[in-house]
């Protein structure tokens, strides 16, 4: 079985000091705003506010060189918001997005165009995402066309060896994406962040939609590419299995903000959050037969009005009355490992 | 697979639902058999375009045209399905025979109260007053795990959270205490935590009530912690069945055992996956003889005949060249 080239420990730590792209402190607000109707009823002395998501609060991410990052949580947790910051298609509303040690927002136009371009976005849904009156030799290459990378009369060989290069028949580069399935439409998607020599990609659930058997193509595709590209993956996803297998290191949120990250190996073997916990717990597995389920309790709160102090304490069985009243913060509890929880306090 | 003795709450014998399209006709489900008893969980495993939803459709008499069952029998506590008219069915569906969907949405009406939709779903099968269907339904929510019933009675689809309509849909499923129910995909769209809570219900369930469950999914994990057999299917038929424990330890079929390795956690980390070459063939121009020969490094000459299904010891593989529980060892 052919071993891919793990990141060594030492390597990881090394690239966190310097990493590829580091977010800080980073968060992102969406403000629904009052329409005329509510603004004149607010005037009359109603009690109307401006609703208000925290989709993303606080929160640190750094990526190393050639480092896959694996980001998990539940829908609502602000992973995919945290996802497009990271790839830039998103301002965060406050913090700071460095591109290799430089503020993005210091950076001149063609700085700014050159990181843009080195971070690419893989989407979840194939069907959504490409442009359905396109043709794949259009879709996998307008961008280097219009960016200078080939020219146009270049383009279609240009295409034809990103097309080997994921696994599809060059031949096919005429056709319509509807005219493909789900795990050729993947690998489309693919060939297109590929197509302007990004060195980041951000997948976004980007195998989530597939069976199972074409999502086992997908990940050793990606695996490949690592290994032949040197690329840095930040790997978005709800699939704890998946992750596991990609990531060196796993970060997961709960409700807008990192509950817990460090080395993929030890945060499976030894969760420390209440919340990584019951994640890992629940997962099905195929080597837990006719298991008994047992829940934690309640659902994930609505993040329009998230509950004080720790996210999480409403379902947590540790709940202590000091996690109602702040905020725990994200702290280191072995090298490379941190966790957000007061349990960790005194120990 | 049936413990012998207890008669099977319902048993499908060689079912054949065809669509009759203008490009062909799709055998979506092409000679499908299984039976399920009280207490008894059954997963019916497949990717997409296997016709497992299909063949849950099937045994609720849902299929619409240009679908038709063709051929077979779909056997309640050894009443036909098949002979019921439109009449008979009404009295079948919802009342000893539930579905529950993969988008609750499908269930629920958007315009009606889930109180309005559960007392009719309760008076139309039973003559009982309309205070004593509510208490009904009030025990219902509270069975799936619904805090506070009474509000939710009073709350329309749109007011409750996915894992929540799901419940009520589960909920109006057990109303009249059916004896079979047919999942598809319940839980594919929820998140993990909320999974687990509807997991645990419904075993409890089924466990309780003694309600035959045939859960139809794409995700082997959930059949491995949740059913006691299983069955595979591929472009319409039943590859392999037979008990969990035996079918995830140890495949027969190439592809059972292709779709196990294609499973992440089966891995070591960083490995590269086994993965199935390939993709499903269109239904509309299946190849003669076993569908999955295509992808399949087993495949001979002798695959272009459609291998019936050989029973060894109590479990049934549709293939020529199965592999040998020795080989299924060293993949577990």
């Amino acid at each position: 079985m052919t071993q891919l080239p793990q990141v060594r420990a030492s390597d990881a730590t090394a690239a966190v000091d310097r990493p590829l792209l580091d977010l800080r402190g980073v968060s992102k607000r969406f403000v629904k705003r009052l329409d005329l109707a509510a603004r004149v009823v607010r005037a009359a002395g109603a009690a109307v506010r401006e609703e208000v998501v925290h989709a993303v609060d606080d929160v640190d991410l750094a990526v190393g060189h050639g480092e896959v990052v694996g980001l998990v949580g539940e829908s609502g947790c602000g992973k995919s918001t945290l996802g497009r910051i990271a790839a830039g298609l998103l301002a965060p509303s406050a913090g700071e997005r460095a591109w290799k040690g430089r503020a993005t927002s210091a950076m001149d136009r063609g700085e700014q165009r050159a990181t843009q371009l080195a971070v690419q976005m893989i989407f979840q849904d194939p069907y959504a995402s490409l442009n359905p009156r396109m043709r794949v030799e259009d879709i996998v290459g307008e961008a280097p066309v219009v960016h200078g990378l080939v020219t146009r009369a270049g383009q279609r060989d240009y295409v034809a060896a990103l097309l080997g290069r994921v696994g599809l028949d060059a031949s096919l580069m005429r056709r319509f994406p509807h005219q493909f399935s789900g795990g050729q439409r993947a690998r489309i998607g693919i060939a297109r962040a590929l197509a302007v020599k990004p060195e980041l990609l951000v997948c976004d659930e980007a195998v989530a939609a597939l069976d199972v058997s074409i999502q086992a193509q997908v990940l050793n595709l990606f695996a490949r590419l690592r290994e032949e590209l040197g690329l840095t993956y930040l790997f978005i996803s709800h699939d704890l299995g998946v992750v596991r297998h990609l990531s060196d290191r796993v970060v997961i949120m709960y409700l807008g903000r990192v509950v817990e990250s460090g080395p993929t190996g030890s945060l499976f073997d030894a969760p420390n959050h209440p919340y990584t916990q019951a994640l890992l717990a629940e997962i099905p597995r195929l080597d837990a037969r006719k298991r008994s389920f047992v829940a934690i309790r309640g659902e994930i709160p609505s993040p329009l009005a998230p509950p004080p102090g720790c996210h999480f304490h409403p379902r947590c069985p540790h709940a202590m009355a000091r996690c109602r009243e702040a905020r725990p913060p994200l702290r280191e509890i072995a090298p490379g490992r941190l966790s957000a929880c007061f349990r960790n306090d005194g120990r | 697979m049936l413990s012998p003795g207890a008669p099977p709450t319902l048993a499908v014998e060689d079912l054949r639902t065809h669509f009759f399209t203008r490009a062909g006709v799709v055998k979506a489900v092409d000679g499908v058999s299984f039976a399920v008893g009280p207490g008894k969980v059954l997963g019916l495993v497949g990717e997409s375009g296997s016709g497992k939803s299909v063949t849950g459709f099937s045994i609720l008499g849902l299929v619409d045209p240009p679908g038709r069952i063709v051929s077979g029998r779909i056997l309640l506590h050894g009443e036909d399905l098949r002979r019921l008219d439109a009449r008979g069915w009404r009295a079948v569906r919802g009342n000893r025979v539930a579905m529950v969907f993969q988008d609750p949405m499908m269930t629920l009406n958007p315009v009606l109260r889930v109180e309005t939709q559960m007392v009719e779903a309760i008076r139309a099968h039973r003559d009982v007053s309309r205070a004593a269907a509510r208490d009904e339904a009030r025990a219902a929510l509270a069975t799936v795990g619904i805090p506070s019933p009474d509000e939710r009675l009073r709350a329309y689809p749109h007011q409750l959270s996915g894992g929540m309509r799901q419940r009520v849909a589960i909920a109006i499923a057990l109303l009249n205490q059916p004896a079979l129910i047919v999942a598809d995909e319940p839980t594919t769209a929820l998140d993990v935590t909320i999974q687990a809570q509807i997991l645990a219900e419904v075993q409890r369930l089924c466990r309780e009530r003694r309600m035959a469950l045939v859960w139809i999914t794409h995700d082997l994990a959930v059949v491995a912690g949740l059913a006691d057999d299983v069955c595979v299917m591929y472009a319409g038929r039943i590859v392999e069945q037979g008990a969990v424990d035996a079918v995830l330890d140890a495949p027969l079929h190439p592809y059972t055992a292709g779709l196990l390795d294609s499973v992440p956690s089966r891995h070591a980390r960083g490995e590269l996956l086994r993965q199935i070459p390939g993709t499903t063939p269109s239904l509309l121009d299946l190849p003669p003889g076993c569908a999955f020969r295509g992808r399949c490094e087993r495949a001979t000459e002798a695959c272009r005949v459609t291998p019936d299904p050989t029973v060894v010891e109590g479990r049934a593989v549709r293939c020529f060249h199965p592999l040998q529980p020795a080989t299924a060892d060293r993949r577990a």
